[in-house]
Parts: structure tokens; sequence; C-alpha cells
């Protein structure tokens, strides 16, 4: 954010012009809105849940394949979007599993922007072979698709929440890595590092408190972009059985769970814990949109 | 020029040969396959004996030097599940994903370019906001998704379309096909629109931003002020110079569209190569993986090569700058 101090009204601070930028497509606004929902029900998913899912003490398999709005056989749930073959209720079901999907595109990306962030500046700032070398395996890796080189991490590492992470920042880092560097490359020239530089300052300190800084917006908007798209690989991984354990179901796997029977009408264990994935994905990709256009200093008037 | 290829051999060698060690290393490393393949009560004299039919008891390293010096006779071991050779299964699953590939690309540039000129030439028209939201909606949401939709809406519901397998073939010089009858469109079309979606959108994309500059270029309006039909200058001029990139990302994104197939398959139960990765991983099958996925990175070394190559035939600035 380069704005001219001079052109904004003095009691604006940067954050509350991204804000008020933000602010103009309805769009985006709705996508942020639903984007917040859906956090606040991830969070509080343990009250707000009529049962909690992972509890098998709490479910009866004699509720299992309900239709949506059915009453339990005890009648003390009452099930909305009707329950599994378990008996789990699917909207708890949802609820809880909105918080694992959730949790593993944010760790992913956490994890994966703070790999490929580091090895992208170093790159950018000392060239040479350093950046080669790390160039080169950038490239090599994104030659292949991300789903591939998931796949072939998870069939050597095996299942689980840890190892679905490791797959995903593996996937991940290399995206950050190449946007970093390629901002940092065209900031590394400017001025201001030079002074840096020539104040002596050491080279940890120019690269992450004068280089990164400069760096961060297209940073942002690929990160929010990649926090969907990590949503929706773990998605898929689980789907195809190789993600986490179903004893704790994460959208994905719900998914996965209702697939057998969608053919025989029972619609609701697929498609209720499917919309839940598509608003999560839509709403972040909606936010992200509109960022990539506020964060854009070519776009600013 | 030969410089330059041979540097691009010898680094792709060096990736596949990477890719192999890692892959034999890591897929070595997960559970013990003889547990699976075994009846569990066998004893541990029946247990050694398999072990040891099966080469897992010599040294990793020992493992490694078999089956690379088998993989160079093409040779790259048999199938622990199906107790025949890994490469001859994936190529007998080869046809089917090529066919699924093959007819998803053929839906994506059918539509894509036509739709993609259209937002491109009426960007502001509600057809064009129409074209353009689905085809970001066709890149954020996940194709098993889509999948389970189509099943649930053309099988499910309204019951027009089978939701799995792959209907008769036809062999055709030898490749079993299935698109010459009836039944078996009716199969490949619901997994083939599924896997072409993203491809679609990407397509769409592309031709609209391609579209968006070659307008703003002199000689669409020049073409224009000589008085050419509007046909005639879409069809010609602007097509013809968007064509190139659009050929080259398409040729790229082949061997992503078979890495692809992987989801899809799974999905519509179609019995291709994805499906038996799938199925190999699940019970542990180490070679058919092994097999798979060398067979999948010598592909798509392949069609980076020939892209790259494409590339450089095509544009001599990218030639001089790997010479200097």
């Amino acid at each position: 954010m380069r704005a001219e101090p001079i052109s904004m009204p003095p009691e604006q601070t940067p954050l509350a012009h991204i804000a008020s930028d933000f602010a103009h497509s309805r769009i985006a606004l709705a996508g942020l809105a639903m984007l917040s929902l859906i956090l606040l029900a991830a969070i509080f998913a343990p009250l707000i849940s009529p049962q909690n899912p992972y509890d098998l003490a709490q479910l009866d398999v004699m509720d299992s394949r309900l239709p949506p709005g059915s009453a339990s056989s005890d009648g003390q749930t009452h099930f909305w979007l009707g329950s599994d073959d378990q008996g789990r209720d699917m909207l708890s079901g949802i609820f809880y599993g909105m918080r694992i999907s959730i949790g593993v595109g944010l760790a992913s990306t956490l994890f994966g922007l703070a790999i490929g962030m580091s090895l992208g500046l170093v790159a950018a700032y000392f060239g040479g072979w350093v950046d080669t070398i790390i160039m080169r395996i950038v490239d090599i890796q994104l030659s292949f698709p991300a789903i591939l080189i998931a796949l072939v991490l998870l069939a050597v590492l095996g299942q689980g929440l840890d190892k679905i992470i490791i797959a995903l920042v593996a996937v991940q880092w290399a995206y950050y890595a190449r946007t970093v560097r390629s901002s940092a490359l065209v900031e590394r020239r400017r001025e201001y590092i030079e002074a840096a530089a020539s104040l002596a300052l050491s080279p940890a300190r120019i690269v992450f408190r004068h280089l990164l800084p400069n760096c961060l917006p297209p940073l942002i908007v690929v990160a929010t972009v990649q926090v969907a798209a990590a949503i929706a690989l773990e998605a898929t991984l689980s789907f195809l059985g190789l993600g986490l354990p179903i004893t704790e179901p994460s959208l994905g796997l719900l998914i996965a769970n209702g697939f057998g029977y969608l053919m025989s009408g029972k619609y609701w264990i697929s498609f209720f814990p499917g919309i839940a994935l598509l608003l999560t994905i839509v709403s972040i990709n909606l936010v992200a949109d509109q960022l990539r256009d506020v964060l854009n200093p070519r776009l600013q008037k | 020029m030969s410089v330059y290829l041979i540097r691009r051999l010898l680094q792709s060698v060096l990736v596949l040969f990477v890719m192999s060690l890692l892959v034999f290393a890591g897929v070595f490393a997960i559970g013990n396959p003889v547990d699976i393949l075994i009846n569990p009560q066998a004893d541990q004299a029946e247990i050694a004996r398999a072990t040891a039919a099966l080469g897992l008891d010599r040294p990793l390293w020992e493992q490694y030097w078999v089956f690379l010096e088998q993989a160079a006779q093409g040779n790259l071991g048999k199938s622990f599940a199906f107790n025949i050779p890994a490469i001859q299964l994936i190529l007998e699953r080869l046809p089917a994903t090529l066919e699924l590939a093959t007819a998803a690309m053929l839906i994506a540039i059918v539509f894509g370019i036509p739709l993609g000129l259209w937002a491109g030439l009426k960007p502001d028209s509600i057809a064009g906001k129409a074209i353009m939201t689905g085809s970001i909606l066709g890149f954020s949401l996940p194709t098993f998704w889509v999948g389970l939709i189509l099943i649930m809406i053309f099988s499910a519901q309204l019951g027009w379309l089978p939701s799995s397998g792959r209907g008769p073939t036809v062999d055709v010089l030898g490749v079993p096909v299935s698109f010459l009858s009836r039944e078996g469109l009716m199969h490949l079309a619901m997994p083939a629109l599924n896997l072409a979606l993203f491809k679609l959108s990407l397509i769409i994309r592309l031709t609209r931003a391609g579209t968006r500059e070659a307008l703003l270029q002199d000689y669409v309006k020049f073409a224009r002020a000589k008085g050419l039909t509007d046909a005639r200058v879409i069809g010609v001029h602007v097509l013809k110079n968007i064509l190139i990139p659009i050929v080259t990302v398409m040729g790229l994104e082949f061997g992503s569209v078979i890495a692809f197939a992987i989801v899809t398959e799974s999905v519509f139960a179609w019995p291709g190569m994805g499906k038996l990765l799938i199925e190999s991983i699940n019970v542990l099958d180490r070679p058919v993986i092994v097999a798979y996925l060398c067979i999948i990175v010598v592909l798509f070394i392949l069609i980076n090569l020939a892209v790259d190559l494409i590339y450089s035939l095509l544009d001599p600035r990218v030639r001089m700058a790997d010479a200097g």
C-alpha cells in the first residue's frame, strides 16, 4: 500500500481505507457475511450443535438414515437435516466437520505460507545459486498437479490429521515462494532497501522488516485463495478415503459417507455437507476476489 | 538448439530418477503388504515364505536396485494383489482413462472457445457476466462435488444416465473404446462433463482475455476499417491469434486432466488407471503405485518437454535466453 498520504483524509488509517474499498462490492460483503457465519458456526460448534457427533454414546442405530425433519426415537433430538447411517445428526456433523475442514485449511496455509515466504524471500534477496536451486524445485513441483503430489505424499505417509496437513503444506509452499519472490525482486531494487543496506542493517532485518511488509499484499490474496483450495483438496482426499480417519469426519468424509446412499434416494447424507463445503469455498473466493482488487495498487485511483 | 535439447533431456532424466527414488523409499515405508494379502491365521513360516516370494526380505537398497534394473527393461514389478505385471495392469486401464480425458478435452474446447469469445466480445452483457460467473464456479468447486451433484440430478432424480461404470466396448485397431455405441456414450457423458468442467473454465477465461486484448490491436481495427464483416474479423483474424496460447495451454493441461481423472474415475467407478491407483493405495499394492507414478511422471516430462520445444520453435526469444 503505497497510496499517497496526502490524498487520504487525515483520520483514515490504511486499514480503514482497505475496509471502505472492500465495502464497495455488495457481493463481496455478502461473501464476508457468509464466511463470518460459517466461522462462528465452526468455532462454537460444541455450543450450538444438537448433539455431539463424536460421542458414540449419544448415537442410536435406531435413528440411522432418517430423512430431514424427523425426530429421534427417544424424541429428544430433532434431525433438521436428517441423520447418517450411524444415527448421527447431520447438522451437528456438519458444524463439527466444518471445524476440521476449516482448521486443516487454515493450519496448512499458515505453515505453507511461513515456509514458502521465507524461501521465496531468501531466493530473491540472495539470488545466485540459492535462487536457482529454490526456484528450480518450485518449477518442477508446480509442473505437477497439486492432487497428484498430495496423493503421493499420503500414499507414503499414511492417514491422519498431521499427515494431511503435511501433504497440503507441501503442495502449497511453492505458490507462496513464487509469489513473494516475484514481488521481492521488484522491491529489492528500490531505494529504501539500498538505504537500509547502507545503514549496515543485518540481512535478516532487511528481509523481514523492510522487504517483507512491502511484498505482503499479493501474498495475502494468494493465501486467501489457497485456504479455499486447501479445504477443497482436503475434502477431495478425504472423499477418496485417503485423508482423515473416519472417527472425526471432515466435510469431505461426510460426503463420502453418504455417497453410497445417493442412488437409493437418501440424498441428505451427502447433499447437506456438500452444500456446507460449497458455501465455505465460494464465500472465501468471493472475499479473495475483492481483496485482489482492493490490494492491487495498480487499480487504485 | 541441440544443446538446449540435451540439457532439457538430462534434467528430465534427473527428475525421473529423483522421483523414482523418493516414491520407492516412501512407498516402502508404509505398512506391510504381507499383512493384508495373507490369511490372518497363517503361521510364521508361511509369512516368511510370502515375504521372500515378494522379495520384501531383502535390504531396501537391494530392492531399489532390482527395481531400477528391471524398470530399465520395462518391467516395473508384479502386482501383489493381481499377480500380473504392474505395467500390464496399468496399460490395460490406460485406454479407458485416455478416452475419458480426450472426451473431456473435446468438451472443454468445443464449448469453451465459443463461450469465451462471447464473454470477450460482450463483457458487460448479462450472458457475458453469467459465463464468467459460471467459470469462477467451475474453478472453485471440487471435481468430486460436481460429480456427486451430476449423479444426484441425472441418475437418482431423472434416471437419464447411468451413475457408474463404462459401457460396452468395441475394439478399434486393438484398443477397446466405448464411445461408438449409444450405451457407451451414455456412460461416458457424465464423467467426461465432470472432468471437463475445470478445463472448460480455464479455456473460457483464456479465450475471453485473449479476445479482449485482440480487439484493441491495430490489426483488428484495420480489418474493420477495410470493411470486413464482423464474422470474418472475429472468426479469422481474432480467433487465429488467440488460438496459439490456448493450444499451448491445452497441451500442457492434458497431463493434469489425466491426473484429475483419479477423482472423476473414483466418483463414477470408471475403470481407468486413476481408480486403479486409489484401489492400490488402499491395499498397499506397492508395485502398482510405483508403476503408476513412474508412468505419469514420464508422461508429464514428455508433455512439458514437447511444449517447451514447440515454444522455443515459435518464439526465438526463449532460445536466445537459454543459449546465453
